[in-house]
C-alpha cells in the first residue's frame, strides 16, 4: 500500500472525504459560533468576539457585574475535605487533652455530656474542627458556647478536634427504650428532595462535615433541627442541612430527634 | 479454519459467565426499586450492584465478545492461523485479572462509583486499575488484529481484504482510539487521587475525557452485531450479500464519525461552550448514515434470500423467509428493536429535545433497548452460529433456541417500553428508592412493575441461553464443516485502495477528534481554578 497514492487530492475518496469533513466542520462552526449567538439577543453579548468566546466556553464576566448582595448572616468560611484531620499526630491529641479540661464542665470529663450540651467523644474530627471555626467566626452563635471558641487559635482547634475524635463513644446519658426507625430517617423523603439522614450522618455513609448524631440529647437535636428550619442556624455549607430541615414536618423533627437520642452510640461508623 | 478454538471459547465463556451474573443483578435492581418490593433500607447496596452491573455489561462482556469473534474472524476469513497466540492468551488473562480486581472492591462497597466513574466521587484504586487492565488486555487484541492483517496482506498483495476482517479491524481501531479518552481520565486524573497522591480533581475535564470514550464505545459494542448482519445473516438464511462496497462504506463511516460527537453526552454541562455542543450535535446527525446504509443493505440481502426460496410479490416474499432459522429470527427481532431504539435516539441527540429526558429513566430504557436488545440478541446469534464450529457438537434443540430468542425479544419490549414512558413522566435514573405512595410519583408505579416483570422474562431467557450453550458441550460429536461467511451478489475481484485500507480513515478520525475536542480539552487542562476536592467512597 502506498501512502502517496492514498493521500492525494487525485484520489477521489480522499478529496471527497476531506472536503466533506472540513466543509461540515466550517459550516457547523460558523453556525455555532457566529450565527446562533446572534439569534439570541437576550444573551447580551458585547460584540462578536464576546459571543465567540462564550460559545468556545471561556467564562465571561456576567453582564450585571454589580456588588454581590450582602447576606444578613455570616456564612461558614471553613474548608473541609474528606482528608481533613484524617491522621492526627499523638502530640496533637495530647495537647488537645490538656485544652479539653476547659470544656469539661459542659461537655463532660470524658466528652459525654450530663446536661443537654452535645457529646463530643468520638465525634468526627472534621465536624468538631468546623463547628469551632464557625463559633469563632460567628457563623454559628450560641450565648453559652461562643465565648469559649472566641479565643482559640487554629492549632488549638485542630488539637482539641483531634483529641475528642480520638475518645471512645461511651454510652450516653440519654438512653431510653429503643424507638422504631422513623420513615424519614431510613427512607428520607425523595419527593421532597430529602435523602435518608444516615446517608450523610454516618449509619449508612458519612459525608464530610456531617456530625455523628446517635446518643445526642433529644432536646439538643430538636433545637438544632428547628434552628436550621427557621434559618436561625446558617453555618451549614451550601445549606446542606437547612434544605433538609425546612422540608421536615414538626412531627418528623420530633421523631427523628427522639430516635437519634435513643440510639446507642457504639454503632460502627460507616467509615471506620 | 478455526484452529485456536480453545482461545475463542475461553473468551466467549468468560463473557457469557459474567453476563449471566450481571443479568441477575440487573433483574434484582429492577425488582427492588419497583413497587413490588418495599425497600432495601440501604441505598449503598443498590449502587454497589449498579456499579457491578454497569461495569460488567459495559466494559467486560462486550469487549470479550468482540475479541473472541475477532479471533474467529481472523482465522476463518483470512484462512490463516492466528499469529501471536501467546499474546492473545496474555490479553485474555489480563482481562480476567482486571475484571476480578475491579469487582472485589465493588463487592466490598469500596467503589460504588458507577461505571461512568462519577468524579469527584473516588473509590478504591483497585477498581480503576482493574478497569485499566481490561482495556490494556483489549489493546493487545487490537494490535494482534492489525498484525494478522499485515501478515495476510504480505501473502496476498493487492487482493481485497475479506469483508469480515475489514470490518473487524475497523472496529478494533475505533476501540483503540476511543478508549484513550477514559484511559487519560483514569491515569492522569482519577488514579492519582484514588492513590492519595492528590486530593483534588477537575471533574469537568474528566467528564469531557469520558465523553470522548462514551459515544464511540457504543459503536464498538455494536460492531460485532453489524458484522454478523453482513457476513453471517445472508449465508445463514441461504441468500447473498447485496453489496460488499456498501458494507465497507458503513464500517468506514463508523470509524470516522463515531469519534467527533461525544460532547453530546455533556449537553447539560457548563464547562463546555455552546458552540462546541452545536458542532457535536450536528456531527451526531451523521451517525444515522451508516445505520441506514446497513438497514437498507441487509433488507435487500434478506429479500434476495426470500426470492431465491421462491418468494413473490411486493411484500409477499417475507413469508418465504426461513422463520424456523434462529438467525433469521434474531435479525428480525434485532431490527425491530433497532428501529424503536433509533427513533428514541433521535430525541437524545437533539440539544433541545434532550433537555426533557436528560438523566431520566428514558435514557436507561433507550440503551437497554438498543444495547441489551438489538445488539445483545445478535451476540446470541453469533454464539449459536459459531458454537458447533467451536465445540464440534450441534446445538441441542433449535426449538429451545427459538424460545430463548423470543423470550429475549418479548422481555426486552416489556421491560423497556414502560421504562421509556416513566422517563417521559420525569422519573430520574440512578436512584435507589422511589416512594410510590407519593401522589407525584404514584402514576409510575404500574409501569415500573411491568418493567420488573419484563426483567424476569429477560432473566429466564438469559439463563436459558447459558443452559443451551452448556448442554451443547454434551451433545454427540458432529462435523460442522468449515466456518464460512456470506458471499456478495457480485463476486469481489478488486476494491479501490481507499476501501481496502484504513490510513485515510484513521487519519480523519484522529483529525476530527483534534478539531472537535482539542480546544475544550486544552482550555480545561491549562486552567488552574477548575478542580474540586475529591469525595472518597469508603476508601479509608
Ligand atoms: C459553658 C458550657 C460550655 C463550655 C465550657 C463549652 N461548650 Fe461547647 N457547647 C456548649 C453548648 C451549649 C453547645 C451547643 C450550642 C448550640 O446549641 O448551638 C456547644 C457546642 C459545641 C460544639 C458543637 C457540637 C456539635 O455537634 O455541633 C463543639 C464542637 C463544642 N461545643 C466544643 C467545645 C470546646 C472544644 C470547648 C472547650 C474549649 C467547649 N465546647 C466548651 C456548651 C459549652
Ligand atoms: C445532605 C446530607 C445531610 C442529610 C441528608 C441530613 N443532614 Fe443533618 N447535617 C448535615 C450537615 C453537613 C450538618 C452539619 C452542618 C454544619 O454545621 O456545617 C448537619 C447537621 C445536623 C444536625 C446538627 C448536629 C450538630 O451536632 O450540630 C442535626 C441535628 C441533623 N443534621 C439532623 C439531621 C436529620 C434528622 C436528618 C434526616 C431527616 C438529616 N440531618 C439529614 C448533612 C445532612
Ligand atoms: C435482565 C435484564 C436487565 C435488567 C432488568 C437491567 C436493569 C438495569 C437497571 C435497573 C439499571 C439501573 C438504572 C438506574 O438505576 O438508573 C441498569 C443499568 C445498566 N444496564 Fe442493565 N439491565 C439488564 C440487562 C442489561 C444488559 C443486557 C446490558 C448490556 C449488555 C445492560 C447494561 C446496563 C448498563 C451499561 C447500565 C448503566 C449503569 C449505570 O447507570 O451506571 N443491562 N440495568
Ligand atoms: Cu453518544
Amino acid at each position: 500500500m502506498s501512502t502517496r497514492e492514498l493521500f492525494t487530492f487525485r484520489n477521489s475518496y480522499f478529496s471527497v472525504a476531506v472536503g466533506l469533513a472540513a466543509g461540515l466542520f466550517v459550516l457547523t462552526a460558523v453556525a455555532g459560533f457566529v450565527v446562533l449567538p446572534r439569534l439570541q439577543p437576550e444573551l447580551k453579548y458585547a460584540d462578536l468576539w464576546d459571543a465567540f468566546c462564550s460559545a468556545a466556553g471561556l467564562p465571561r464576566r456576567s453582564v450585571s457585574s454589580g456588588e454581590i448582595p450582602k447576606s444578613a448572616h455570616r456564612s461558614s468560611e471553613a474548608v473541609l475535605t474528606s482528608m481533613t484531620l484524617a491522621h492526627p499526630s499523638q502530640e496533637s491529641i495530647g495537647r488537645g487533652a490538656t485544652l479539653a479540661q476547659r470544656c469539661a464542665i459542659c461537655h463532660g470529663p470524658t466528652g459525654i455530656s450530663r446536661a443537654d450540651s452535645p457529646n463530643l467523644a468520638g465525634q468526627y474530627a472534621a465536624v468538631i474542627y468546623k463547628e469551632l471555626l464557625d463559633f469563632r467566626s460567628g457563623a454559628r452563635t450560641n450565648a453559652v458556647m461562643s465565648p469559649f471558641a472566641a479565643n482559640l487559635s487554629d492549632r488549638e482547634i485542630t488539637d482539641v478536634a483531634a483529641y475528642y475524635s480520638y475518645l471512645p463513644r461511651l454510652p450516653a446519658f440519654h438512653p431510653v427504650e429503643q424507638h422504631p426507625k422513623p420513615r424519614v430517617v431510613i427512607y428520607g423523603a425523595p419527593m421532597r428532595g430529602i435523602a435518608p439522614c444516615g446517608s450523610c450522618h454516618g449509619s449508612l455513609d458519612n459525608k464530610t462535615g456531617s456530625p455523628w448524631l446517635e446518643g445526642q440529647s433529644e432536646a439538643y437535636l430538636k433545637a438544632q433541627l428547628q434552628a436550621f428550619a427557621s434559618g436561625q442556624r446558617t453555618n451549614d455549607i451550601s445549606q446542606q442541612m437547612r434544605n433538609v430541615a425546612r422540608g421536615l414536618t414538626p412531627q418528623e423533627i420530633d421523631e427523628a430527634a427522639a430516635y437519634y437520642a435513643s440510639q446507642p452510640p457504639e454503632i460502627i461508623k460507616a467509615t471506620d | 479454519m478455526l484452529v485456536n478454538r480453545k482461545l475463542i471459547l475461553a473468551h466467549f465463556w468468560f463473557a457469557f459467565a459474567v453476563f449471566g451474573l450481571a443479568l441477575c443483578l440487573g433483574a434484582w435492581q429492577m425488582f427492588v426499586r419497583s413497587p413490588l418490593y418495599t425497600w432495601i433500607s440501604n441505598p449503598e447496596w443498590y449502587y454497589r450492584s449498579l456499579t457491578a452491573h454497569g461495569t460488567v455489561m459495559g466494559y467486560v462482556f462486550p469487549t470479550l465478545v468482540a475479541m473472541g469473534f475477532g479471533y474467529a474472524i481472523t482465522e476463518s476469513a483470512l484462512q490463516q492461523r492466528l499469529v501471536g497466540v501467546r499474546w492473545a492468551w496474555a490479553g485474555f488473562w489480563l482481562i480476567v485479572i482486571g475484571a476480578i480486581m475491579a469487582m472485589v472492591p465493588v463487592a466490598l462497597g469500596r467503589a460504588s462509583v458507577l461505571y461512568t466513574f462519577y468524579p469527584p466521587l473516588i473509590g478504591s484504586p483497585f477498581y480503576y486499575i482493574g478497569v485499566v487492565l481490561v482495556v490494556v488486555g483489549s489493546w493487545i487484541w487490537v494490535a494482534l488484529m492489525s498484525v494478522n492483517l499485515r501478515v495476510w496482506r504480505r501473502a496476498h498483495p493487492g487482493e481485497p481484504v475479506p469483508l469480515a476482517m475489514f470490518a473487524n479491524v475497523a472496529g478494533s481501531y475505533l476501540w483503540a482510539w476511543t478508549a484513550v479518552g477514559a484511559a487519560l481520565e483514569l491515569l492522569l486524573q482519577i488514579i492519582p487521587v484514588a492513590l492519595g497522591l492528590k486530593t483534588t480533581i477537575d471533574a469537568g475535564l474528566a467528564r469531557v475525557f469520558f465523553s470522548w470514550t462514551l459515544h464511540a464505545i457504543v459503536y464498538f459494542w455494536l460492531i460485532p452485531s453489524y458484522i454478523a448482519y453482513y457476513v453471517i445473516v445472508p449465508r445463514a438464511i441461504g441468500g447473498r450479500l447485496y453489496s460488499d462496497t456498501m458494507a465497507r462504506l458503513a464500517f468506514i463511516l463508523f470509524l470516522v464519525v463515531a469519534m467527533p460527537i461525544g460532547i453530546h453526552h455533556t449537553f447539560a454541562d457548563p464547562e463546555v461552550g455552546a458552540g462546541f455542543k452545536f458542532i457535536h450535535s450536528a456531527f451526531t446527525a451523521l451517525v444515522a448514515v451508516p445505520t441506514l446504509l446497513t438497514v437498507f443493505t441487509i433488507c435487500a440481502s434478506v429479500e434476495i434470500a426470500a426470492r431465491l426460496r421462491g418468494g413473490r410479490g411486493a411484500l409477499g416474499w417475507i413469508r418465504a423467509l426461513p422463520w424456523q432459522n434462529p438467525i433469521m429470527l434474531a435479525v428480525a427481532f434485532s431490527f425491530v428493536m433497532l428501529g424503536f431504539g433509533g427513533a428514541g435516539g433521535l430525541i437524545n441527540m437533539s440539544y433541545q429535545l434532550d433537555t426533557t429526558i436528560h438523566n431520566t429513566q428514558w435514557i436507561t430504557g433507550h440503551f437497554h433497548l438498543i444495547f441489551g436488545g438489538a445488539i445483545v440478541i445478535m451476540y446470541f446469534a453469533i454464539a449459536y452460529d459459531l458454537w458447533p464450529h467451536l465445540t464440534g457438537r450441534a446445538l441441542p434443540n433449535l426449538a429451545l433456541v427459538r424460545t430463548q430468542l423470543w423470550l429475549w425479544f418479548i422481555g426486552m419490549i416489556v421491560t423497556t417500553f414502560p421504562w421509556h414512558w416513566v422517563g417521559i413522566l420525569g422519573m430520574p435514573r440512578r436512584m435507589a428508592y422511589y416512594d410510590y405512595s407519593n401522589p407525584a410519583i404514584a402514576p409510575e408505579a404500574l409501569s415500573v412493575s411491568l418493567s420488573a416483570v419484563g426483567a424476569l422474562i429477560l432473566l429466564a431467557s438469559g439463563l436459558l441461553f447459558l443452559f443451551i450453550l452448556i448442554r451443547s458441550h454434551a451433545q454427540g460429536a458432529t462435523e460442522a464443516g468449515a466456518y464460512r461467511f456470506s458471499m456478495p451478489v457480485h463476486p469481489v475481484r478488486s476494491v479501490p485502495l481507499a476501501l481496502n485500507s484504513f490510513a485515510i480513515w484513521v487519519a480523519l478520525m484522529i483529525g476530527l477528534t483534534v478539531t472537535n475536542y482539542g480546544y475544550p480539552i486544552l482550555t480545561l487542562a491549562t486552567r488552574h481554578d477548575t478542580s474540586v476536592p475529591a469525595v472518597y467512597v469508603g476508601a479509608h
